[in-house]
């Protein structure tokens, strides 16, 4: 335990630390991990993120790692994709995913908690980011889900995506003529249409003290 | 037996043919034993023939007299024929049995008859006090009532309760809180236990009451036997409070989880109560009992369910029996772990929780519902007579009462249970993300009620060992009585006082289940690339083992490949569709978010060159065949190979999936004439006419897109016109806020407007009276580890 592997990080993980949330410990392990993908380099690149073979099985890993290059998680304002990102920036998206408690929370500390991490997921999801989830957007998300688990064609994606566009709009907007057109998945919408699943609590994985990072590729 | 008697005595008069042969072997069987009984026979021969009270055995006597009179022409006075006898012998223990389950049953009727009674007063205490007025009842007539026999209790009352809450478990929350729930069943009831019977063997101690001959080791085990919480109870109690799902889950998991805690405890102390001292080699070999115990009855369920699983694979052919392979299955389970002393709750859970997900693909939908239909009514019933008997062993039981005992009893188990609670939840809290607030805390705490597996417990109890069991029964059924009761009324008004979040229910949209498994990917890939080995990493890779190899074993044909997705998908369309036929079928589409929304404003704008031309232009046909796709009712079990194109239909499928096919297509063709323009000229024939599904046959297309077809080769006939003005008629008086196009419920929408007084009903008789339809709040359909 105590990684504290050099004094020239030091200062650094405490500015990180005080940026991002994160303990110092757990920073450490992160850098870690950080320089074992790319392979001690100041930078991580997307054929980094491909080098880790539990990821290959994943069905949504190009919009994961993705993710990592948008400039909109960055919580600097951004628009974008980068290629390349640094430790800092690392670090920043995976504080999304920080663990907290949330029973100590007002409800508005709460709300925007919640609209920060939905704002991740529809980042992730509107991918030429014109603010809408567009029908297109929608069903490239459902097929991606259902390409790893087999044979039954784009078709079904589309009428799932169709689906559950159709029920978006329905709860969203409600009332359109024939001749409307509904141009997609707003943020608002968004939110509404995800208030049940309870993000705040479920969206965050157990960064741990201990450094395992060994034990695995 | 009586029925080979009585066709001996008609010996004399005309028998059909088939019978003819029965009675030769009969004769055969009877003068075989008649050899050996001949004296018997002779000599009660006056008595037992055309004597019916006897019953069997004196109407066997009587048709041995009459096949030895054939041998042996004996004295033998005759009476007349009797016309009609009484006969109640014979019939004794099943018509007891059956007048009890019909009691049972009206009381439950009865009580939902009179308005208010069941939003004050819990169905337990009401059933209780029913027990009590029965009890007392066969009390005054003379008779001795029955007691709650712990044999009759364990082995057929309670394997049904057990049984629909396994098999209905919402596996993702139970295993979301697993190590909580685990922590409060195992550590909880342990320190129960110990607590109070420490603590009572301390007041028994105490001069002035005569408790002195109550050792140690007894006080331990009556403290065993009192702590644990049960299921029945809770279930019946909870059930109808709508607490959300945590808590439910919580409280409800903790239940059924201590049984392994009290079996070996209760052996345990049992076992050397009568010696008067525990070793420490003892106390280790507990331990490793437990997990025995534990282990053993999960495994044991899990086997038996795996082969459930696998058997129904092969039911295709035999749907009719389907349901029956789930209780047998799911009983032996209980039963064999019985036979090793395992925890047979346990055993019940796992093998309703494993078999589930694999049972529920295979079987044919009709199956599915009467598992759940005999499933709920059976625990029902169960429940019921549980806790009238209960009232009834009360009346009828020997009883010793001691203030001091029960007293400290009843008090020490609230604290207990606080202090447990309390305790635990500290603990459990520095492990959750989650963490459980005050409020849970005394939900948790509050909800601990004591049930009828303490009382069968405390019966089995011997006497010659345990002197002062009378006693323990006293304090025992107090106990009950005092949880039930205050506990039981009181959590319905103090849940509300606390304003304790309440049960959702909203149906689950297919949004929220694109992004439960959007999120379930995405947490699993942060888990990889941060490089740690975490939940999430563990349940995708189980999920991936399951969909690889155990599907492909369990899941008979193409459905072993179907992503949960899309079951959820269908499942969803299954649902709506039948929600639209109970609401009456045709025009008015319930919803409570009305909405104009149709398939047209999702879709991109067509360019309108397409509306020229006399033919169906590409995005019509889109539409169509979406319509089609969406509308045809392809339940999952009735096609042969799991096709989406396919529709075969099933030949023994009945008569109301063409009611709600017409209905339904009908429908579709009004809304989507209304809003489709004139120039769609070309309704394919085929469509207009009935629906013979066989009509509907899959013809190769040379593009990409689905292979329905629409026959597009079909003249402009003039039906279709007519049919379009017809409509077009009809539907300018439909209601404004019908759905155009899909027939895509809004999701929130969860009952009708039929259904709206039902459901404050329903809401509260959830469990115990409301249909569990289609629109039954279960999740279902959940992947083996969601």
């Amino acid at each position: 335990m105590g990684v504290f592997h050099s004094a020239p990080y030091e200062h650094e993980f405490h500015a990180l630390a005080e940026k991002t949330g994160f303990s110092l410990e757990q920073i450490s392990i992160l850098h870690k991990r950080f320089m074992q993908l790319s392979h001690n380099e100041d930078s991580l690149r997307r054929e980094d993120f491909k080098t880790i073979s539990d990821l290959a099985s994943n069905p949504i890993r190009f919009q994961i790692i993705e993710a990592f290059f948008d400039k909109r998680n960055f919580r600097q304002n951004g628009e974008g994709s980068v290629e390349e990102i640094s430790f800092e920036q690392f670090l920043t998206v995976m504080s999304h995913f920080r663990p907290v408690p949330v029973h100590t929370m007002t409800e508005e500390q709460r709300e925007s908690l919640r609209r920060e991490k939905l704002r991740f997921l529809f980042n992730m999801h509107d991918t030429d980011n014109d603010g809408t989830i567009t029908l297109e957007e929608y069903r490239r998300v459902v097929e991606e889900l259902l390409s790893r688990s087999g044979a039954l064609g784009k078709e079904t994606a589309k009428g799932i995506a169709d689906a559950a566009m159709l029920e978006v709009a329905s709860v969203s907007v409600g009332h359109m003529e024939p001749d409307e057109f509904y141009e997609g998945i707003t943020f608002d919408h968004f939110l509404k249409i995800l208030n049940g699943i309870e993000i705040e609590t479920r969206m965050h994985i157990r960064f741990l003290n201990m450094d395992t990072t060994n034990l695995c590729k | 037996m009586t029925l080979l008697s009585s066709r001996c005595r008609c010996s004399g008069t005309s028998i059909p043919a088939p019978f003819r042969g029965l009675l030769f072997l009969c004769a055969l069987v009877l003068l075989l034993l008649s050899e050996a009984v001949e004296p018997l026979g002779a000599s009660g021969s006056p008595g037992g023939a055309g004597d019916s009270s006897g019953g069997s055995h004196g109407l066997q006597k009587g048709c041995e007299a009459d096949v030895t009179k054939s041998k042996h022409p004996t004295n033998r006075t005759k009476k007349p024929f009797p016309v009609l006898s009484f006969d109640y012998e014979h019939v004794k223990t099943p018509f007891e049995i059956s007048l009890w389950v019909l009691l049972a049953s009206l009381m439950k009727l009865g009580f939902h008859l009179i308005p208010r009674l069941s939003s004050i007063v819990p169905e337990s205490c009401l059933l209780i006090v029913v027990g009590l007025l029965v009890g007392g009842l066969i009390k005054v007539v003379g008779e001795t009532p029955p007691v709650l026999d712990s044999q009759v209790f364990f082995l057929f009352l309670l394997p049904p309760i057990i049984l629909d809450a396994g098999y209905f478990l919402p596996i993702r929350p139970f295993s979301e809180n697993l190590g909580t729930i685990l922590m409060f069943a195992v550590v909880g009831t342990l320190w129960n236990s110990f607590f109070m019977g420490g603590l009572l063997y301390g007041v028994c101690q105490i001069k002035g009451t005569d408790l002195n001959t109550v050792n140690l080791l007894a006080c331990l085990l009556f403290g065993s036997i009192i702590s644990a919480v049960d299921p029945v109870a809770v279930l019946a109690v909870f059930e109808e409070i709508h607490i959300n799902e945590l808590l439910h889950i919580l409280v409800f998991g903790e239940s059924l989880l201590n049984d392994a805690v009290t079996v070996v405890l209760y052996h345990l102390f049992e076992e050397y109560a009568g010696v008067g001292s525990v070793s420490i080699l003892d106390v280790f070999l507990g331990v490793v009992c437990f997990l025995v115990v534990a282990l053993g009855g999960v495994l044991v369920g899990a086997f038996y369910g795996i082969l459930a699983a696998f058997t129904s694979r092969f039911t295709s052919h035999t749907r009719v029996i389907e349901p029956l392979f789930v209780f047998v299955y799911s009983y032996m389970a209980y039963l064999s772990a019985e036979v090793f002393h395992l925890s047979g709750i346990m055993a019940l859970i796992a093998c309703g929780a494993v078999m589930r997900p694999y049972v529920e693909a295979n079987i044919s939908h009709k199956s599915h519902t009467t598992i759940k239909y005999f499933l709920k009514m059976w625990s029902s019933v169960s429940e019921t007579l549980i806790f009238i008997f209960l009232g009834v062993s009360t009346v009828a039981g020997n009883h010793s009462w001691n203030w001091t005992f029960v007293t400290v009893t009843i008090i020490l188990c609230l604290v207990s249970r606080v202090l447990g609670v309390v305790g635990l939840t500290y603990v459990i809290n520095k492990f959750r993300i989650v963490k459980l607030t005050t409020k849970d805390q005394f939900i948790v705490a509050y909800g601990g009620l004591r049930g009828a597996i303490a009382f069968s417990l405390g019966y089995l109890l011997d006497k010659s060992h345990f002197p002062m069991r009378d006693m323990f029964l006293t304090a025992i059924i107090t106990v009950i009585f005092f949880t039930v009761f205050v506990q039981g009324m009181t959590i319905r008004p103090l849940v509300d006082l606390l304003a304790v979040k309440k049960k959702q229910e909203t149906k689950r949209s297919i949004n929220e289940e694109i992004h439960t498994q959007f999120l379930d990917h995405l947490l699993t890939g942060i888990e990889d690339i941060c490089g740690h080995y975490g939940h999430h990493h563990w349940k995708d890779k189980l999920n991936r083992f399951n969909k690889k190899y155990v599907k492909k074993c369990l899941i008979a044909g193409e459905r072993s490949k179907e992503p949960q997705l899309i079951a959820f998908y269908h499942k969803m369309e299954m649902k709506q569709a039948i929600e639209l036929v109970e609401s009456g079928g045709g025009v008015k589409l319930p919803s409570a978010v009305p909405s104009t929304v149709s398939m047209q404003n999702i879709q991109p704008k067509k360019p309108p060159s397409d509306r020229a031309i006399p033919q169906i232009s590409k995005g019509r046909e889109e539409e169509i065949r979406k319509i089609l796709r969406n509308n045809l009712q392809k339940t999952r079990q009735r096609l042969r190979s799991y096709n989406r194109h396919t529709l075969v239909a099933d030949p023994y499928e009945d008569g109301w999936n063409d009611l709600l096919f017409k209905r339904q297509k009908l429908m579709e063709i009004e809304k989507k004439v209304m809003c489709v323009s004139v120039s769609l000229t070309h309704v394919p024939n085929w469509w207009l006419h009935s629906s013979d599904p066989q009509a509907y046959s899959s013809k190769p297309t040379s593009d990409d897109l689905p292979t329905i077809k629409v026959d597009l080769a079909s003249p402009q006939s003039p039906d279709s016109v007519n049919l379009v003005n017809e409509f077009q008629k009809a539907a300018t008086q439909n209601d404004p806020d019908d759905d155009g196009g899909l027939v895509m419920k809004v999701p929130f929408a969860d009952k009708d407007q039929g259904e709206q007084d039902n459901k404050k009903e329903q809401q509260r008789l959830m469990r115990c009276l409301s249909d569990p339809g289609p629109g039954g709040d279960e999740e279902e359909d959940e992947p083996f580890l969601p």
